[in-house]
């Protein structure tokens, strides 16, 4: 008993020692999404904003494309010198990339090195992110006792959702404490910063951790391999495996992660024009709700097997994400709405700007459901008031933002909560799916590319593909064009589901079941 | 269903090559030349990362199942 107990509680140091670093390195790594906006500003030429927010994206992107090679890299590292060395190293690259982007100064200040140095750092957190993962997922899995992978395992499997949850209240947070113009001119970059600290104190913890047992036990015995990247894609043997876990497991994960975590963000404020803040919210909620059941599922997946956990949360997404996506549009749909006459407003008034003044008409709507909806009309003047014009006509702007209330946030937070749920199933027992499907010596290395292919660029290219395809049904004129960016992770996960279903058995995971 | 796993490995080759053609020549090359950014972001992401991913890892996917690779007593 007394031995039970202190195995337990040396599992919930590795836990948390593990699950601190991976959760700073998601942070880092979300951190540079949540402030796009204002990165865009900061270190892209200010005369094309629309250009500027696009290579922000695109930026954004590269530190998803460039996992895996993180991944092989940090992964061959990981196999021969050791697992908790490596991911000392991650830590502290992407720990020193997230801090030196907050150092970078402005655009205006050193021209075009400001983009190349966010893209040359946000390249090395990638590579660190790619790193980073399998080397906490591996480390766990092999201080977990027999029969409990899945449970262990999803604790680091949390962090990912948690981290995002941190890097949204870490910038509320710093917004608060400021005016919105000491944000924009030096306030955004405190978040960035501020991962220093958190590196370190990480740093600090991890430090004294000891290497995997079976590592160890493997080193001692002279079964490590000296070439993990040809073992791992150069032998038929484990490519097929790898191949197995990116088609049958991985690349369906990595788009229902980011379909309910990304999309659906995206969806709310872009598709059904909620209030940016109430989006926010709304998801944080359901994240709330929804984070403990990572462990739930990684723990049932100890007693029913991990393979149709995974694929549960996948047939669902499938035949479910048209349905919840359309509910989700009818929330805000103002069509099947009755508008309150009595409580119409209408305002007009002027704001002083650096080019000369806008003139904003804000027209506010109320109808019997409680949705409110505010159309903004800006038009740009001169200092002298006359309108401001282009190619002829008068420089004018438009937005609605929608404001819900009642049962209608209430059912909002479930059709988000739902795909969270979906989330927890496929990612929760992931981790140690992955792990099982390896033999030791070229673990680290082997789980690490079909995640990361599967999670970074199946699921990370997913908000720019589906937004894109969404966009492109609407000037198509397609009356359903908001559920047009649906179609790709439905495809994907479809594929995934039968591959999965058919060539996954447990024999695969057993043979590695030290 | 080891017969059914091996013809399902045609499949997923036939299916590895319609991606190869719908992401190259439908979607991927025709974005690259439009002028509009958010075309060029989405055909390189097309061509240069998904396209390669897709249609030689899930042909070499196909291959091996055609092959019989993934029966049990390969495993």
């Amino acid at each position: 008993m007394q031995t039970q107990t202190q195995s337990t509680k040396g599992i919930w140091k590795v836990i948390g020692a593990s699950s601190l670093g991976t959760l700073i390195e998601w942070y880092d790594f979300f951190i540079f999404g949540s402030l796009s906006v204002v990165i865009s500003t900061k270190f892209f030429p200010a005369d094309n904003p629309t250009a500027a927010f696009l290579s922000t994206l695109a930026t954004f992107a590269a530190g998803f494309v460039v996992r895996p090679f993180g991944a092989l890299f940090f992964g061959r590292l990981g196999d021969i010198i050791g697992r908790k060395y490596t991911f000392m190293v991650t830590l502290v690259l992407m720990g020193g990339a997230t801090f030196l982007i907050g150092c970078i100064p402005s655009y205006e200040t050193i021209g075009f090195w400001a983009p190349l140095l966010v893209l040359v750092l946000r390249l090395l957190q990638g590579l660190a992110l790619g790193g980073e993962y399998g080397g906490a997922a591996t480390y766990v899995a092999e201080h977990s006792p027999k029969g409990q992978r899945g449970y262990w395992t999803s604790w680091i499997q949390t962090t990912a959702t948690f981290g995002l949850f941190v890097s949204l209240v870490v910038i509320l947070i710093t917004r608060a404490l400021m005016t919105d113009a000491q944000f924009d001119v030096w306030g955004w970059r405190v978040p960035f910063l501020l991962s220093i600290f958190m590196v370190y104190v990480s740093y600090l913890i991890r430090k004294n951790m000891d290497e995997s047992p079976e590592f160890k036990q493997a080193k001692s015995e002279g079964k490590t391999s000296t070439n993990p990247l040809k073992e791992s894609f150069g032998n038929k043997y484990n490519l097929k495996f790898v191949l197995l876990a990116l088609f049958g497991a991985a690349m369906g994960q990595g788009v229902v992660w980011y379909t309910g975590q990304f999309y659906s963000m995206s969806f709310m404020k872009t598709v059904m024009f909620l209030d940016s803040d109430q989006a926010d919210m709304i998801l944080g909620i359901a994240l709330i709700f929804g984070t403990p059941f990572f462990i739930v599922f990684g723990r049932l997946s100890d007693k029913v097997g991990r393979k149709w956990v995974m694929l549960t949360g996948m047939l669902l997404a499938v035949l479910t994400y048209r349905p919840i996506y359309e509910a989700m549009y009818q929330l805000t749909n103002l069509e099947h709405k009755t508008e309150l006459r009595d409580l119409y407003t209408s305002d007009k008034a002027r704001v002083e700007t650096e080019k000369g003044q806008d003139e904003v008409i804000t027209v506010t709507k109320v109808y019997d459901d409680g949705t409110e909806v505010r159309d903004i009309q800006t038009t740009h003047l001169d200092s002298e008031g006359n309108p401001l014009l282009a190619e002829g006509k008068v420089l004018t702007s438009h937005k609605s933002i929608v404001h819900i209330s009642g049962k209608n946030y209430i059912a909002l937070i479930v059709l988000i909560f739902i795909q969270i749920i979906y989330i927890t199933l496929v990612y929760g027992p992931i981790a140690a799916f992955l792990v099982e499907m390896f033999p030791v010596k070229i673990r680290y290395t082997s789980m690490s590319l079909p995640y990361h292919i599967g999670n970074g660029v199946f699921g990370g290219l997913l908000p720019a593909v589906s937004t894109y395809l969404a966009t492109n049904a609407h000037v198509a004129g397609n009356v359903e064009f908001y559920l047009a960016g649906l179609w790709y992770p439905i495809i994907v996960s479809a594929v995934c589901f039968l591959i999965g279903a058919m060539y996954i058995n447990k024999s695969m995971v057993s043979k590695n079941d030290l | 269903m080891e017969g059914l796993k091996k013809i399902l490995g045609i499949v997923w080759i036939i299916l590895a090559l319609l991606a190869a053609y719908f992401c190259i020549v439908r979607f991927g090359v025709p974005k690259l030349g439009t002028g509009h950014q958010e075309d060029l972001v989405f055909g390189l992401i097309i061509v240069f990362i998904l396209t390669p991913i897709i249609s030689i890892g899930l042909g070499i996917f196909g291959y091996y199942a055609w092959k019989g690779e993934y029966d049990k007593d390969k495993i």
